[in-house]
């Protein structure tokens, strides 16, 4: 679901590069946010929530509702929205509180 | 510890204009922005401005960045722009703390402070109104202007105030059927111009209309939508069911005031500026001596009222720390006159009537 041609904008996308979504290889483009690169591959779900387990997507997408958290390389409650993608990484959806190791 | 002269935190159209016009008066200004890049929300802003030319009308919000930017450029050393960098807090001292990228914590100690972090979207209470699918407008704006993602493929628009429509037409831009837009009031709150813009594409604009639930299990898969009386209630037997794979909601925006609690500013709840807002003078000085504040944190308005606000405060702030601008009563009145202009007509009522509750120097009648 990436936009290719638009009548305004022209997106100078970076570098490809693959991140993992729960093991599974997800193509991203440096200089884009974890939930964006997620959203484009049609990933909505990223997390449940503590109390009721309710699935959690994004919501301002400029880091302030803090609803788009996951697990990032391991490290819980990393706001996806904000969060730019790096080879290789490793995000995983985030339930309840996570874990800190 | 840094001591600086002036600290700005925020770097979007309101933090930017403050430095540069208390660069130009010649104060030093640090500006803390927590985003990799400055620029604010004007990003995403796609659409052309209005106002006048001195508020950059007719040009888009993508490009008035690179506008300011150069304007920051111009002027050297005289400002420096901390990119990845969160202000955490003002203290009773004046310290104010920030974090660099997540694990580099830094402390300022400022002789004036502008305070320009912006607002933050508002939501919507109804059924399953947590749903992933269900997003705000400026993050509607970021997925599609700034990355270049489609939201789904269809929306539904909550609001039909000037941010509604524009990014309705925005998505439309973006290939996205727009559904419908929805606004609880009984008549569409924008700017003409971008209702009829949309309304001629074939959207149909349902005033006196909300969303009652939305449906869905791990995502959204459709919205009940339900007509409401011109007491807000609503009328039972109206509902219908739209499906759609996104809900967009554009109800307004909350002003981002911690710090200026932190900091220990007077505050008021003024409904038409967002909520709670500071108390300021027409130099836009806190009741807490030498803390500035600019745009939509002092207000929610729109960009353009929220540059020269910015340099209202930048030159204040300058004027505060003793680099009295050469013209300083001249520009400060013009910048004065261009804040009436925008806010001029039926269209700033609200916002006038908010901004009168908010000056400090009436607070006394609320005692």
């Amino acid at each position: 679901m990436r936009i290719d041609n638009h009548p305004i904008l022209t997106f100078d996308r970076g570098e490809k590069v693959t991140i993992y979504y729960n093991g599974d290889p997800i193509p991203a483009y440096r200089g884009e946010t974890i939930a964006a690169a997620l959203h484009a591959a049609g990933i909505r779900v990223l997390g449940h929530s503590i109390e009721l387990h309710r699935p959690r997507g994004f919501y301002c997408a400029i880091g302030n509702c803090s609803s788009c958290m996951m697990v990032v390389n391991g490290v819980p409650n990393v706001k996806t929205c904000i969060t730019e993608v790096e080879d290789g990484m490793r995000v995983e959806l985030q339930e309840g509180k996570g874990v800190i190791k | 510890m840094r001591s600086c002269e002036l600290l700005v935190v925020g770097g979007g159209p309101a933090g930017l204009c403050a430095a540069i016009n208390a660069a130009k008066a010649g104060a030093h200004v640090i500006v803390l922005e927590r985003n990799p890049s400055i620029g604010g929300q004007l990003v995403k802003q796609t659409h052309m401005f209005f106002g006048s030319r001195k508020q950059h009308a007719s040009t888009r919000g993508i490009d008035i960045v690179g506008i300011l930017e150069s304007e920051i450029a111009a002027m050297g050393d005289k400002i420096e722009i901390l990119a990845s960098t969160t202000a955490l807090g003002i203290y009773e001292d004046g310290v104010v703390t920030a974090m660099h990228r997540e694990d580099k914590y830094v402390k300022f100690k400022p002789q004036a402070i502008v305070v320009a972090t912006g607002a933050c979207e508002k939501a919507l209470a109804f059924e399953n109104n947590d749903l992933p699918g269900i997003y705000g407008a400026g993050a509607v704006q970021t997925l599609m202007n700034v990355y270049g993602v489609s939201v789904g493929d269809s929306v539904v628009m909550v609001g039909a105030g000037n941010i509604g429509l524009i990014v309705s037409y925005q998505l439309m831009q973006a290939g996205v059927n727009v559904k419908c837009i929805l606004d609880a009031a009984p008549r569409i709150g924008g700017y003409l111009v971008h209702a009829s813009k949309v309304a001629r594409m074939g959207v149909p604009i349902l005033t006196g209309h909300t969303v009652k639930r939305a449906i869905g299990r791990e995502k959204l898969e459709a919205v009940e939508i339900v007509e409401l009386d011109e007491r807000f209630k609503e009328i039972p037997g109206t509902e219908s069911i739209v499906e759609t794979d996104t809900l967009c909601i554009s109800v307004g925006l909350a002003p981002l005031t911690e710090l200026l609690h932190m900091a220990g500013c007077k505050m008021r709840f003024v409904g038409q500026l967002g909520g709670l807002v500071p108390l300021k003078n027409d130099e836009l000085m806190t009741s807490v001596d030498g803390l500035f504040v600019a745009g939509d944190t002092s207000g929610v308005e729109e960009a353009s009222a929220a540059m020269v606000e910015g340099r209202i405060a930048g030159l204040c702030a300058a004027k505060k720390l003793g680099y009295v601008a050469e013209d300083f009563e001249e520009e400060l009145s013009d910048l004065k006159a261009q804040l009436e202009a925008l806010r001029s007509g039926p269209a700033g009522k609200h916002i006038r009537d908010g901004i009168a509750h908010t000056a400090l120097d009436v607070e006394a009648q609320y005692v």
